[in-house]
């Protein structure tokens, strides 16, 4: 059995950020991605980040990336497996890869999970017909192999993802025939939807898919209205014709490694799902393990970075190798934090910490 | 379809790939993985639903899902969305639940 | 409303332009109506034009006096929410952010587009400036009728498929 100070499970921005706190305090890591790269879903970004320039404004996510995994990749202290899935987790710090080839067992004396979300699916009619995709198969598509994924295209759902993939569709020349938003407002900044509109996309708010149209595969979608009950609206149906449609409802927080070591878990709706119970310093009910990022609660990739960053420095610590500025960045990272947080698109988030914060309080 | 001229990603050209699907021989790049290859080809079918046999396409494109498991060189169940494409690949639509032995 | 349609109202994006008096040079115009987390237009404006301060969500203020219309923050803007403009006896000039390819070139004519995506009239291109600092975003120069200041936000080919 191998012998590693941390794990880090995941290479995306959570996973990265700490990884270079831990790199710094000279604790021996190891990243493990099951993906050919690091980077996690950063790669795929091709829009300018927001927040401030601590948090990356400005850069695009694949240059973050880039960033971010040079910060590590070359430090001696950190080993760095990808193409390799963690496939179990045990008690004692024990947890288990496969890389296709090899099954390794590795103990470790604390795991950090930063295993990011996934796509959530909408239930409708004939919602599995070839060429209805989630929004981040179309981004991994076009920005990743520069492969279209068809030529005319509905998206259903007007968070940031959907509003910002649409934009990315008209960037590789593909037509956004409309954008179906369920609620009465449209999800995402107002930025996303107005760089849309003047490129003749149309977004329409409470709508929603009744169903999909099509033999082999999509031709066409049927939007009904709804009122302000989410309840149809009789006779309000409209076919469009589509060969492709997108579902950006939102994602769900990859907990599933953390269930399997029957840690303490909440369904938190306004986190994304369901979620490991963590203190404050991001520990589980398994002193061993801490969850950050994504899977700990969906938010931006920005705030995966902060949340990582403090991560790394709260575990380097609870290892006693604390980081010699551990002081002066806790509290730089945890301000960022708090900053990203406090206007209204940060509400939900801030409701689902409380809730978590009530539970992490009755776990020990 | 490939995408041409993109305004901020630049797309080298990279090596062809040679494989077959459905012992079809086609042609993809070097980085491409089997899926992205296919969508590239226009395929929308990338399997059957076992009990009513109904048109299967490919979903969430990071290895989560498994809709896009076809069989590759006689291995069934491989989640083509994130296996590399490789010279010389047999690539073929699953039926049923694929037979492992 | 802009929450519903994606489109702000009139009242709304007269509020961020400055009078046509001041509008003989360029001004930036900051149509970032919404609170979100996010500064990069203040720290990137070498003139200290701008003003959103320690709160991140806070919406950005310019301070007209001290901006010289220089483009800085229109190419940074991750939104792509702010432009220049400035107005003469007959024409509207604005630079704005593109991030499109085909790219126009100097001396075409390209429709001019409003913030609803509708076609006003005609924008004619005057300059094209692409470097690696502005990383991918183009500031393109247009300059449409002067009746056109509070409308115009964007340009389409007219050969671009509708």
């Amino acid at each position: 059995m191998k012998h590693v100070e941390v794990v880090i499970v995941g290479g995306g921005p959570a996973g990265l950020s700490a990884a270079k706190q831990l790199v710094e305090a000279n604790v021996e890591v190891m990243i493990i991605d099951r993906n050919p790269s690091l980077g996690g879903q950063l790669i795929k970004q091709t829009h300018k980040f927001f927040g401030s320039e601590k948090q990356h404004a400005k850069m695009r996510g694949f240059d973050i990336a880039k960033q971010l995994i040079n910060q590590i990749q070359h430090a001696s202290n950190c080993t760095i497996l990808t193409n390799t899935t963690v496939v179990g987790l045990y008690p004692n710090g024990i947890l288990t890869t496969y890389d296709n080839h090899t099954y390794q067992e590795i103990k470790a004396e604390k795991i950090i999970l930063a295993t990011g979300a996934s796509e959530k699916s909408l239930a409708f009619e004939n919602n599995d017909l070839p060429q209805i995709m989630g929004a981040g198969a179309i981004q991994t598509l076009m920005n990743v192999y520069g492969v279209i994924p068809g030529k005319e295209v509905v998206m259903i759902g007007s968070g940031n993802i959907g509003l910002i993939v649409s934009y990315q569709l008209l960037q590789a020349n593909v037509k956004v025939k409309a954008i179906i938003e369920a609620a009465p407002k449209i999800g995402g900044y107002a930025v996303h939807a107005s760089k849309l509109i003047r490129h003749g996309v149309e977004i329409f708010t409470s709508k929603t898919i009744k169903k999909a149209i099509g033999t082999t595969t999509l031709e066409a979608v049927e939007i009904v209205s709804l009122d302000e009950n989410f309840n149809e609206v009789e006779n309000s149906s409209e076919i469009i014709p589509c060969d492709t449609c997108c579902i950006s409802v939102g994602l769900s927080p990859s907990h599933q490694l953390a269930s399997l070591l029957n840690v303490k878990t909440k369904y938190i709706a306004a986190l994304g799902g369901l979620v490991t119970i963590v203190n404050q310093r991001f520990q589980s009910s398994d002193p061993h393990l801490y969850v950050v990022g994504d899977a700990l609660g969906i938010e931006e990739a920005s705030s995966a970075m902060m949340e990582g960053a403090c991560c790394g420095l709260f575990v380097a610590q609870d290892i006693n190798k604390t980081h010699p500025n551990h002081q002066t960045l806790i509290f730089e990272y945890q301000q960022q934090l708090h900053q990203l947080r406090s206007g209204p698109y940060g509400n939900h988030t801030l409701e689902g910490l409380e809730i978590m914060k009530k539970e992490a309080s009755n776990v020990r | 379809m490939r995408i041409k001229d993109h305004p901020i990603l630049t797309f080298d050209k990279r090596k062809e790939v040679h494989f077959t699907f459905e012992n079809q021989p086609l042609i993809g790049y070097q980085g491409d993985t089997i899926a992205s290859a296919l969508v590239d080809h226009g395929v929308t079918t990338f399997g059957y639903s076992i009990h009513k046999n109904r048109n299967r396409g490919f979903y969430c494109a990071i290895g989560n899902c498994a809709a896009c498991n076809m069989i590759v060189n006689n291995k069934a169940n491989v989640r083509t969305c994130i296996t590399p494409l490789e010279e010389g690949m047999n690539v073929k639509i699953q039926h049923n639940k694929g037979e492992i032995v | 409303m802009l929450d519903s349609t994606g489109i702000p109202s009139r009242t709304q994006v007269l509020s961020v332009f400055l009078h046509e008096d001041e509008l003989v040079n360029y001004k930036a115009v900051i149509e970032c109506y919404e609170q979100i987390p996010c500064n990069p237009c203040e720290s990137h404006c070498p003139f200290d034009a701008i003003h959103i301060g320690e709160n991140l969500n806070n919406r950005p203020n310019l301070i007209s006096e001290k901006c010289v219309g220089c483009g800085i923050c229109v190419g940074v803007c991750p939104g792509l929410a702010i432009m220049l403009a400035k107005v003469s006896s007959t024409k509207a000039t604005f630079t704005i952010a593109y991030e499109f390819n085909p790219k126009p070139s100097v001396q075409d004519v390209w429709h001019a587009i409003d913030r609803s995506g509708n076609i006003l009239g005609d924008a004619t291109i005057l300059k094209v400036v692409e470097s690696l600092k502005l990383d991918h975003t183009a500031l393109i120069t247009v300059q449409t009728d002067r009746k056109f200041l509070h409308d115009f936000i964007t340009i389409r080919s007219k050969n671009h498929e509708s």
